[in-house]
């Protein structure tokens, strides 16, 4: 019994040594993370679409950026237009320094805020 | 259905999981079909058809590690190239994982030759038992694990394992008789 029980971790001994862990080449983990970085990108684009409809709502972002009061002065059509269009105009310039799909909702967002503000600061300047 | 953010935390989720399981699926599909070309090939589509199937996978894992299903995807795609192809994996010991270390070059000899005569029994091992050693030795799954990844109870994946051994130990032995 002892016998057979070396044999089977003799074994099991060698089948470790013959089936070692294979590296992936360095040239597929290149194609598979631009293919998944690709899927990303697309995941990004739907990201700031999603965004920029949260934007859009003078119900969220105001409260953000400036406070409650901001959305009644900045609640306009007009307004809200603006705040969308000055953050969309640095989408790219985003795109470019983002670390990842959630590194650019926060500047996306970060973004927004700013322009919020700045349109609240010139709709009230006496506030 | 997901909202963007949902959409960003799964993303990032995934790239976890690449990175911890890449090896792991490339391994695998390399035991399995015995050649680095479609090795990449299956390690590919494995991961573009778990990116596919991941939000569902996630919820259902209830928290429990998700490398059992991620092979079971390697698994599955594997089999269809067999049925595709109608062919057996092949293994070549000089694209085989690392050897130990040898001291003189007869060692070395010695210890080539003991790989290369296990790989081929690996492969002449019923397709289960082979899956299953791979599972086991190439990527250190547990018994729990196995049995997640082949959809079978801890108990039958431990009388696999043992029976994998035991047959593989007869082909060893009668191949090492036939070289002498």
């Amino acid at each position: 019994m002892a016998m057979a029980d070396d044999t089977f971790e003799e074994m099991e001994r060698r089948l470790r040594a013959a089936l070692a862990p294979v590296d992936p080449p360095v040239h597929l983990q290149r194609k598979l993370e631009d293919t998944l970085d690709s899927i990303v990108e697309l995941a990004a684009d739907e990201l700031e679409a999603w965004e920029l409809k949260a934007i859009k709502d003078p119900r969220n972002w105001p409260r953000a950026a400036v406070g409650p009061a901001a959305a009644v002065v900045v609640g306009s059509g007009a307004a809200v237009g603006l705040v969308v269009l000055r953050t969309q105009r640095k989408r790219h310039k985003r795109r470019a320094a983002a670390k990842g799909v959630r590194d650019l909702a926060a500047r996306t967002l970060g973004d927004a805020a700013r322009e919020a503000k700045k349109v609240f600061d010139e709709l009230a300047p006496d506030r | 259905m997901a909202t963007a953010p949902d959409k960003a935390k799964l993303d990032a989720d995934f790239s976890e999981l690449y990175k911890a399981h890449l090896k792991d699926v490339y391994s695998y599909a390399y035991y399995r079909v015995g050649n680095h070309h479609d090795a990449e090939d299956l390690t590919e589509q494995t991961f573009l058809q778990a990116y596919r199937h991941f939000a569902r996978a996630q919820q259902e894992s209830q928290g429990r590690p998700l490398r059992p299903w991620l092979i079971r995807i390697a698994h599955n795609l594997a089999a269809n190239y067999y049925r595709d192809r109608s062919r057996r994996p092949q293994t070549n010991i000089d694209d085989a994982g690392s050897l130990s270390t040898p001291h003189t070059t007869e060692g070395l000899v010695q210890d080539r030759d003991d790989l290369a005569r296990i790989l081929r029994g690996v492969q002449q091992l019923p397709d289960d038992r082979r899956e299953a050693l791979i599972m086991r030795f190439a990527l250190g799954m547990d018994n729990r694990e196995i049995a997640r990844a082949l959809d079978r109870t801890d108990g039958a994946t431990k009388v696999l394992l043992h029976r994998a051994i035991r047959q593989l130990e007869d082909i060893v032995q009668a191949d090492s008789n036939g070289d002498g």
